[in-house]
């Protein structure tokens, strides 16, 4: 069976994860269309984050199937380095590599991994910085930036290797509220181009504005989910109108 | 390189400089200790004639007393390297995802990391034999090249842990950013995480250096000719005169302190700084 863009880009079935007896996601499954933007909503610990961490399988699961374009990622033979050339990913904490520089930080993957010339790839790293709005910072080491200047790296690292899927884990969550806005606004002009993100958030603003779709989920499973205009206004299941009412 | 970061970090509590003990501070003990060697031998010569002072003896001695000491160097340079080339490979085999590699280093790490020095010198020396037959060639096992693969074992070890415990101590977010990148794991430990190791290990790994050097007299015991054995054989030479103990041990404690003092002067100044980057 191979994938043709018509089909999901991510689909995942069934999908059951417990870290020993604490069982994490209970038969979680949703589509991701090409270009689309989901974002996944909830309260603390109803496994969002590794929700979309098995996706790169960063964690694995135990049972269900994830296809990221076809490619079946619970699968013990799985390429992992195949699979995660397609899936960007960008972490709460930056996880920069604090011993490069921020335009080495972009570059270093394309030229060791992806084997791409290195004068070719410092220009796509340098245009990248430009474009997350950092020009000027190439050769700032990470702990020199702020916090949403370092996220933005992380972003245009995570671009530079030209993945057909971005997952962002909490991506403000660690953030100063006056560099929220500028990490969002990075987040929204990537939507905007069609690439496809799958986001876990708690900016609900944010998340109304970009997503196409919304998913809520509570102790392991997709609770509701419908795109943002009818999903914040007309909630149908009590746990997300709680949730809703508490945050909103 | 200053750090900024929007994470609640915790600053370094600056420790007061310990109070000195009667207004005296660390680098005082070597004046002190100089006189408290010499100073007997200075009221000696003053009150003798005909035999020559003890601090005129000793200065004869001391060229081949320092040529001595520079053999110790020697030993424990040497042993230094090897054991780090090979305690890195170990340390790095204690992180292997091979069950038999990690189990195997793990072992081997622990075994010789909890085995006395002098022992495991003691093994190197009559286990190893005196010469080695390659195809024919005889390749003399001289007692110092046997000592020094003596202390090298402990080093191993040590520094096998040395490269675990750093490697460890580097926040998990690194390899998932790494692994999510598409990096090997051979790449990710290249790139990413040894070169951040690097100064992590580098205080304990001077701190084991130091110590390894005070142990090279170690191999005084198995008869290898640094300077605690030349130390012996000069004063049995000079008739084992008593007044000239202080001064030529004083002199031996005196060359391993003016080496090892400001390897871990530098040692803590590296800690400090370390400490607050992370």
């Amino acid at each position: 069976m191979s994938w043709t863009p018509a089909d999901p880009m991510v689909s995942l079935k069934d999908v059951h994860k417990s870290f020993g007896d604490l069982k994490v996601l209970n038969g979680v499954s949703l589509d991701v269309m090409k270009g689309d933007v989901i974002c996944i909503i909830g309260p603390s610990g109803s496994g969002k984050s590794t929700l979309i961490r098995c996706v790169n399988a960063l964690n694995d699961i135990q049972q269900g199937s994830i296809l990221v374009e076809g490619l079946e990622v619970n699968d013990p033979k799985l390429d992992k380095l195949e699979l995660r050339k397609k899936v960007g990913m960008v972490f709460q904490q930056y996880n920069l590599f604090p011993h490069k520089t921020a335009l080495q930080n972009v570059m270093m993957a394309p030229v060791r991994v992806l084997k791409q010339d290195k004068a070719k790839a410092e220009a796509t790293a340098r245009a990248l910085i430009k474009k997350v709005r950092l020009e000027g910072k190439e050769d700032a080491f990470p702990g020199e930036l702020s916090g949403g200047q370092q996220q933005r790296v992380a972003i245009a690292r995570s671009l530079a290797m030209q993945p057909d899927v971005i997952l962002f884990d909490e991506v403000t969550a660690a953030l100063d509220p006056e560099t929220v806005g500028e990490v969002l606004q990075t987040i929204k002009e990537l939507a905007e181009e069609g690439m496809t993100c799958i986001l876990v958030t708690h900016e609900m603003a944010f998340a109304r504005e970009v997503a196409d779709h919304i998913y809520f989920t509570d102790r392991g499973v997709i609770v509701e989910h419908g795109p943002p205009a009818t999903f914040f206004t007309n909630a149908q299941d009590p746990r997300t109108k709680e949730f809703l009412s508490q945050i909103l | 390189m200053n750090c900024k970061t929007d994470l609640p970090v915790m600053l370094p509590v600056s420790k007061p400089e310990p109070e000195p003990f009667c207004g005296l501070r660390a680098w005082h003990i070597l004046p002190l200790a100089l006189l408290a060697i010499f100073g007997p031998s200075l009221a000696f010569a003053q009150s003798d004639e005909g035999v020559l002072s003890p601090l005129a003896v000793l200065m004869n001695w001391a060229p081949l007393l320092l040529k001595g000491f520079i053999f110790n160097l020697v030993i424990s340079v040497s042993a230094m390297a090897l054991g780090t080339v090979v305690g890195a490979m170990l340390g790095l085999g204690q992180i292997s995802l091979i069950p038999a590699v990690r189990g195997g280093s793990w072992f081997v790490t622990q075994f010789f990391r909890n085995a006395p020095w002098l022992v495991l010198l003691f093994f190197a020396m009559f286990l190893l034999p005196f010469e080695i037959d390659l195809f024919g060639l005889k390749i003399p096992f001289p007692d110092w090249l046997k000592a020094i693969l003596g202390l090298s074992l402990p080093v191993m070890a040590n520094v096998s842990e040395i490269v675990r415990g750093a490697v460890n101590s580097l926040p998990s977010g690194q390899w998932e950013a790494a692994e999510s990148l598409a990096y090997t794991r051979l790449q990710t430990l290249w790139l990413i995480i040894l070169p951040q190791c690097v100064k992590r290990m580098l205080p304990p790994w001077m701190n084991l250096y130091s110590i390894l050097t005070m142990a090279t007299v170690l191999a005084s015991i198995v008869g290898v000719s640094e300077v605690m054995t030349l130390t012996g054989q000069a004063l049995a030479s000079e008739g084992g005169r008593p007044e000239l103990l202080a001064p030529f041990y004083g002199f031996v404690l005196l060359l391993f302190f003016v080496y090892c003092y400001p390897i871990a002067r530098f040692t803590v100044r590296l800690e400090k700084k370390f400490a607050v980057i992370g």
